[in-house]
């Protein structure tokens, strides 16, 4: 019979990936709510010192496939490793971070394994019996539709980087590392990876940011904002209608198409929360919200809601400061 | 060279609206458009096509309305196109979808298939790859940049990462998926908009292909839509009319009362 809950935890240079590590601390729910074993499925090339911090974050057991072949991120070699200790020990559940790696080999072994996939979901659930009920937001944020896949194994579903929360670093927590053996079939790798290039953008991570000021359609002058987030050692953020205007990168940006943050406070200027942007940041610790429009949806998820003009405010912000 | 660009008819979700008492979507009026990921792949074959020298086919699966994207993409320069079309393919999720299509493309033969990353309105990025799986052919996703060296048979490709970029090289039949930014989709032109009015669109149906109703449709699909809900925020709190000033105090206030600053 299926058994436990995997997780595939994504590392970039040997870095476990922040998604793998908060995909461990949802793993861990489900997992409890059987009676069954949180695995984390570990891939690369010198990565073995990694498993016990992943024991840390919750897994009961590590599975590591350690080979120079997995040194960059080549779909089919991972899709043959991930295949192989799969089909050996058929888990229930299989979990990937829907990153640009994620989103590349989950449908690729969904269609190998013969299982359903479903993508960047928010929300996961477990019932007595070990099904899944994946919710995952549909036709841009608009409609919320909770998936099921009742009839193959393992179920596999993919969720985004900051939507589950960072479960805690304890080191009391005891796990099983297990070395993995994979027959690798090379005749069928036959795109070469002539060059990888780490990108070293001088952009801000919005995701790591304690306090975000994110501004909006409502911010006629941004350069204000930048000034404000600075003397609070926070970090500018934005709505979509900034970046489709060419005034804020899209790195910066929050939401359905950008990217789903959760800082300590986030200060919404101008933005009328449209309900693709509220699905970015709603789950933040506390939303200040700034806005003319008495009426802004914004306003439904803020603990602190203004009337006023967010220009004004920023501008009036950065005097006192 | 033949070039098959998978393509989808999308709601232009940006102007779907909810209808908050049955809670199902209005699309009553919302234009149905190229997904714009596809467009772009469409743009990719055609730069191909003008340089090296191929034959590019659309190929979409949906119902009859979605000629329409078809004979858009004809007028911006596709030579052929393809719809597949059946009361069996109704239904079906991404794994029972990329099962269709790759019986289609192995139907029609192709010596490089192209698509968008992801549809607006599924948002999955999943029937690109599990179209290359189904085919038994490498895949290449998030596509930054589409070359091609003639004299060594070699499609070269920037893929793109969140940190970091690979430049990948394949030789011989494979599947890349497409990033917008790559390229700016070409407007129709006089000249093939004329063109495509004399073209017949191929339908493909159930009966054209080699499959078996057990992989595809609602029944052949692992995964099933169990609810769907719009979403309900709840949290309501009192909005205070404020001047500037009184705002910026305010907001300096709360974060020092929650030690954030």
């Amino acid at each position: 019979m299926s058994k436990n809950v995997w997780v595939f935890c994504e590392q970039r240079d040997g870095e476990i990936q922040n998604v793998a590590i908060e995909l461990l601390g949802v793993a861990r729910e489900l997992a409890d709510k059987v009676n069954e074993k949180v695995v984390a499925l570990l891939l690369g090339h010198n990565v073995t010192d990694k498993a016990k911090d992943l024991v840390a974050y919750g897994a009961d057991e590590v599975r590591v496939v350690d080979d120079s072949r997995l040194n960059y991120f080549v779909t089919e070699y991972y899709a043959q490793a991930v295949t192989q200790v799969v089909k050996a020990n058929d888990p229930n559940v299989v979990l990937f971070g829907a990153t640009s790696i994620g989103r590349d080999l989950a449908p690729r072994l969904s269609a190998r394994l013969h299982t359903g996939l479903t993508a960047d979901c928010t929300k996961l659930e477990m019932d007595e019996e070990g099904n899944l009920f994946m919710t995952r937001p549909a036709f841009g944020g608009n409609l919320f539709a909770t998936i099921i896949c009742p009839e193959h194994r393992p179920q596999m579903s993919t969720v985004r980087p900051g939507v589950m929360k960072k479960p805690e670093y304890n080191t009391e927590h005891q796990g099983e590392i297990i070395m993995e053996t994979v027959d690798f079939d090379d005749s069928k790798a036959v795109v070469k990876v002539v060059e990888e290039v780490r990108e070293t953008k001088n952009v801000e991570r919005i995701e790591d940011a304690k306090i975000l000021v994110s501004c909006g359609r409502g911010v006629k002058d941004v350069a204000p904002a930048f000034d404000v987030a600075k003397k609070v050692k926070g970090t500018v953020s934005s709505s979509r209608s900034l970046v489709d205007a060419g005034i804020i990168e899209h790195a910066r940006q929050v939401g359905q198409t950008g990217k789903t943050v959760r800082p300590e406070a986030y200060l919404a200027f101008g933005i009328s929360g449209a309900i693709q942007h509220l699905a970015g940041m709603e789950e933040s610790e506390y939303i200040i919200a700034v806005n003319t429009d008495v009426n802004a949806p914004i306003f439904k998820v803020a603990n602190l809601g203004i009337v006023c003009d967010a220009g004004a405010v920023l501008k009036q912000l950065d005097k006192i400061l | 060279m033949k070039i098959i660009v998978c393509i989808k008819q999308v709601p232009n979700t940006t102007e779907i609206k909810i209808d908050p008492v049955k809670n199902t979507l209005i699309r009553d009026g919302v234009p149905s458009i190229i997904n714009p990921d596809d467009k772009t792949a469409i743009e990719v074959a055609l730069r191909l096509k003008e340089k090296h020298g191929a034959e590019v086919v659309v190929l979409t699966m949906g119902p009859m309305q979605a000629e329409k994207a078809l004979r858009e993409a004809l007028a911006m320069g596709a030579d052929q196109a393809y719809l597949l079309s059946d009361r069996a393919f109704a239904g079906s999720d991404t794994l029972a979808t990329s099962t269709i299509i790759a019986a289609a493309v192995k139907k029609l033969g192709a010596d490089l298939v192209l698509c968008g990353r992801q549809a607006i309105d599924g948002d999955t990025a999943q029937v690109g790859p599990q179209i290359a799986e189904h085919l038994d052919i490498p895949q290449i996703t998030y596509a930054a940049a589409v070359d091609y060296d003639e004299e060594r048979e070699t499609i070269i490709v920037k893929r793109q990462f969140e940190d970091r970029y690979q430049t990948l090289e394949a030789k011989g039949l494979c599947l890349i998926t497409v990033l917008s930014t790559l390229g700016t989709p070409r407007y129709m032109n006089v000249w093939d908009m004329v063109a495509q009015d004399e073209k017949e669109i191929g339908i493909i149906t159930f009966a054209d292909l080699d499959l078996d109703k057990a992989n595809i449709g609602l029944g052949g699909s692992p995964t099933k839509v169990k609810s769907t809900a719009t979403k309900q925020f709840d949290k309501t709190i009192e909005t205070v009319e404020l001047d500037p000033e009184a705002a910026a105090r305010t907001i300096v206030d709360a974060l020092k009362a929650r030690h954030l600053i």
